[in-house]
């Protein structure tokens, strides 16, 4: 799967290690912003308050 | 590459069918194992951001937070008096009570020796994910204000999130937990630790732990999660009030250091 996106990302070499590099840090970026505070939502050790009410 | 080179191969064979069958098996196998793979690093990711980098995140916020409200005081934080051993304590009466602030508005600071000479912490208003996730310690809106009589609740995360409340198994009886409002300094005394379930909002009781019996002292309780790194149960700190000084009277001085430093934003 990456194999092929590598293949048919366009221009020289040097640039498809480049767009690469820029997409993998785009996931990233898209990872810390959205899906990890998601996922941090079904963790449950960062529950600190007493009751349910406030409960985030 | 190999899939590639092993169709091309199979491709120049007269049987055709059961090759391409296979070669079609092989990529589907390789991508659901790239995909696998994927999934097991950004849960990885995950564990390291949530571990590592809430942290990162929270302390920076909290400093700014603290840094605003410590210069918003302005004028009315004198630099500490020369402290002399001879005078005896000043009493200065009944502390001033603050109205609660709205939700995420900065209530204080609070300083706890115990946790290290920079355990500088910001107090804010409310308890949901927002105020605790990056803000600091969170104010039960349903509890007293500091240096009221009645219950000071806050809580904090134990881990993650800036860990403001880490080291709450590390207190002994006696230590000195100092909250510093617009007002002034009240000095807590710290009493004992329970750990509970969660379900046990008495704590947050007026006078902690027993309903509808009215309080003759200010308490401070701070709840977060027990054990570290889990959340079955709830660790509970009760401090006791035990004294109070306006701000015109300058910090205490076993903080005095951290008072001055938290002005001057770091």
């Amino acid at each position: 799967m990456y194999g092929w996106i590598f293949r048919h990302l366009p221009g020289p070499l040097w640039l498809r290690i480049l767009t690469s590099l820029v997409l993998v840090a785009g996931a990233l970026i898209l990872m810390v912003q959205f899906l990890f505070p998601w996922m941090s939502g079904f963790t449950a050790f960062t529950d600190s308050t007493i009751g349910s009410a406030s409960q985030p | 590459m190999v899939v590639q080179e092993k169709a091309r191969r199979a491709a120049t064979r007269p049987a055709r069918a059961a090759p391409a069958r296979a070669s079609i098996l092989r990529g589907t196998v390789q991508v659901l194992g790239e995909l696998l793979i994927t999934a097991g690093i950004i849960l990885l990711l995950f564990v390291g951001w949530q571990l590592w980098w809430t942290n990162i995140e929270s302390d920076a916020k909290q400093s700014a937070v603290i840094k605003e409200f410590a210069q918003g005081l302005g004028g009315a934080m004198p630099a500490s008096p020369k402290p002399d051993p001879s005078a005896a304590p000043v009493d200065y009466g009944t502390p001033a009570v603050a109205a609660a602030p709205v939700h995420a508005g900065t209530i204080g600071i609070m300083y706890i020796p115990r946790f290290g000479p920079n355990y500088t912490r910001p107090i804010v208003q409310g308890t949901t994910g927002d105020v605790l996730d990056t803000l600091g310690l969170g104010h039960y809106a349903n509890t007293a204000m500091p240096g009221a009589v009645g219950n000071f609740a806050v809580a904090g995360h134990r881990q993650t999130h800036g860990a403001v409340l880490d080291n709450i198994h590390t207190l002994v009886p006696g230590d000195k937990i100092y909250v510093q409002t617009k007002d002034g300094y009240y000095i807590y005394v710290f009493r004992n630790n329970q750990i509970v379930m969660p379900s046990r909002t008495d704590v947050l009781e007026p006078a902690p732990t027993r309903p509808g019996v009215t309080p003759t002292e200010s308490f401070l309780t701070m709840t977060s999660c027990n054990p570290r790194f889990g959340a079955e149960e709830r660790i509970i700190a009760y401090a006791l009030l035990d004294s109070w000084q306006p701000a015109s009277a300058g910090p205490p001085a076993e903080i005095a250091a951290q008072v001055a430093a938290a002005v001057r934003g770091n």
